[in-house]
């Protein structure tokens, strides 16, 4: 017996991997990296430089699933309100372009700071609920913003606005390039996710997954579940403002249409495609989504009729998403 | 006075139904103090009232030398008083291991900790060790919880318990659904944290409680109707008439 004790107690010494960061989900995020990564080239390669631009639009996307993953996947809280921080984001882009600011990493900060203040507002009132009511109240908020920019005249109201130019980078015009414009949103892609990793497998993770799985064991152990909720929706919140930023350059147009809660919807249904619980799955989850959307439109004019049916058969047939197919074809956790 | 959990005239009424109906009791530092009563007597409700699940409609509770009666779940396992699940209440998908280190984890520090890998904590990870150690699951430690027996997922519910590092722990039948050599197991481990900690034990296996048991209560339809050593209470005719009688 304590022979035993000993030899684990050397075990535990060592840092025990954590499950839910392992190594499956590491390969498979860095092989969705790398292969975006290597699509400029490829494109080119191919002759189809607009292609660029649709990735551009995936890896946007992929950013702000991934945000919404943390409070729907870690955080068990359906959000359905989540296209509001895109909404956000992105009128932080034409509202600072208007005052004369259009530095890019000054309008994300001002997306940042404005996404979690909305967050934490309404996160905390959001969070007295529970369940269906949750998703109502969450719903009602992002319906609120959606109305608060269709009346924001100023800005074009229901129309929205075309951006003059895309935002500048240390006071060049750098994202007006394409490609270069790609990299940058895909490097904020790849620290999203490494920021993420690390913030679910920490303290903090621990407690919000714990909460997810248990919330009763949790409050049993000492730990009162609302602040970590809300933490999570503010950085979610947060990230997904940044999504915005960078969306509303990809279409160098804002409109109140960024914030519906059909694309609030699109968000959930992203995460839910690729594997809720799951950062490479959220990231999948966009990749797939929007992949159908562009390769059905183009073949039919009903493509919506079609789409709908593939959910339905990839939601039954590949319970936990494209994470939980790879992971049960390839073994592993993906 | 120096009973560590104090209980004075505790009620709750669901309608028309007192299902705890003016329970006062103290439980002195040290002591096994078990629950027994027939199904339907109160005793989870009791528990849920004790762990700040329930709220109570009067009476009052002192914990430690202070009022807890209207204190949350959370602020009485802070001060000490941590329970366990009649119905198993693990993190099915956590490590055995993580299971223990969250609960260390929950007094241990701040938690809005965001950019160091948890599991990798060796001192949340020792110190859930050695409660691991205590119930006999340190051999388990890196298995996935849900896959457990269910006997050993008894014992983690335990090892969780202690990891929060209560001074008294509620126990709501930790023998339910077990086999006897599971049983017996778990009786054991009770007996060895009795000289560690208070306990209040609720429990339907009458064998495990006069084994284990300082002071027995016998509570019927929300009434204490006996609370003494086990031989007395054994003895008592009211208990032997309202329970006892009609089990043996």
């Amino acid at each position: 017996m304590s022979e035993t004790t000993l030899t684990s107690a050397a075990d535990a010494a060592s840092p025990a991997r954590p499950r839910l960061a392992g190594r499956g989900a590491l390969i498979g995020g860095i092989v969705l990296l790398a292969l975006f990564a290597v699509l400029p080239p490829a494109a080119t390669a191919m002759g189809d430089p607009f292609l660029v631009v649709t990735a551009t639009r995936i890896v946007i996307f992929a950013i702000a699933a991934l945000s919404l993953d943390l409070v729907l996947g870690y955080g068990a809280m359906v959000s359905f309100g989540h296209a509001a921080f895109l909404g956000f984001g992105a009128y932080a882009v034409v509202i600072l372009a208007a005052a004369g600011i259009d530095d890019l990493l000054l309008q994300s900060l001002a997306a940042i700071a404005g996404s979690a203040l909305f967050a934490l507002v309404t996160g905390a009132i959001s969070l007295r609920t529970k369940g269906v009511y949750f998703i109502m109240i969450t719903l009602a908020f992002g319906q609120m913003a959606y109305f608060f920019f269709v009346s924001l005249s100023a800005f074009g109201g229901d129309d929205g606005r075309t951006l003059q130019h895309r935002s500048t980078l240390f006071g060049a015009p750098l994202i007006e390039n394409d490609v270069t414009f790609y990299y940058i949103a895909l490097a904020v892609l790849a620290a999203a996710f490494v920021l993420l990793r690390t913030v679910v497998a920490s303290r903090f993770g621990r407690v919000l997954r714990g909460t997810r799985d248990n919330r009763v064991r949790m409050q049993a152990i000492g730990f009162a579940p609302f602040g970590y909720q809300l933490t999570a929706y503010v950085i979610a919140g947060a990230l997904c403002g940044l999504a915005g930023v960078l969306l509303a350059n990809q279409t160098e147009f804002v409109s109140p249409a960024f914030m519906t809660w059909q694309r609030s919807g699109e968000l959930i249904v992203m995460v839910v495609l690729g594997g809720m619980g799951t950062l490479t799955g959220a990231i999948a989850g966009a990749v797939g989504f929007l992949v159908l959307e562009e390769v059905l439109s183009g073949l039919t004019e009903h493509w919506h009729i079609v789409f709908g049916a593939i959910i339905v058969l990839l939601v039954l047939y590949t319970r936990g998403g494209i994470a939980g197919l790879f992971s049960r074809l390839f073994g592993g956790r993906a | 006075m120096s009973a560590l959990l104090s209980i004075r005239d505790l009620r709750k009424s669901y309608g028309a139904l007192k299902v705890t109906d003016g329970i006062s009791l103290d439980v002195p530092a040290g002591e096994l103090h078990a629950i027994i009563g027939p199904n339907g007597a109160g005793k989870t409700t009791f528990i849920h009232q004790l762990s700040g699940s329930l709220k109570s409609d009067s009476g009052a509770v002192h914990f430690d030398g202070a009022d807890i009666t209207r204190l949350s779940m959370v602020a009485r396992v802070k001060r000490g008083l941590a329970r366990s699940f009649q119905i198993t209440s693990i993190l099915d998908g956590f490590s055995v291991l993580e299971n223990v280190a969250t609960a260390v984890q929950a007094r241990s520090g701040s938690s809005f900790r965001f950019l160091t890998p948890a599991a990798s904590e060796t001192a949340l990870n020792a110190e859930a060790m050695e409660a691991l150690a205590r119930v006999n699951l340190a051999d388990r430690a890196h298995r996935q919880a849900g896959t457990l027996s269910h006997g050993e997922k008894r014992q983690l519910e335990i090892a969780i318990a202690l990891a929060t590092g209560a001074k008294m722990l509620l126990l709501d039948e930790p023998l339910a659904g077990t086999g006897h050599e599971e049983g017996a197991i778990l009786i054991d481990l009770m007996r060895q944290l009795k000289s560690t900690h208070t306990i209040m034990l609720i429990e339907h296996d009458m064998e495990a409680v006069f084994a284990l048991a300082d002071r027995v209560s016998v509570l019927v339809y929300g009434k204490l109707i006996a609370t003494g050593d086990p031989a007395a209470v054994r003895a008592d005719p009211a208990v032997r008439a309202a329970y006892l009688g009609e089990d043996a």
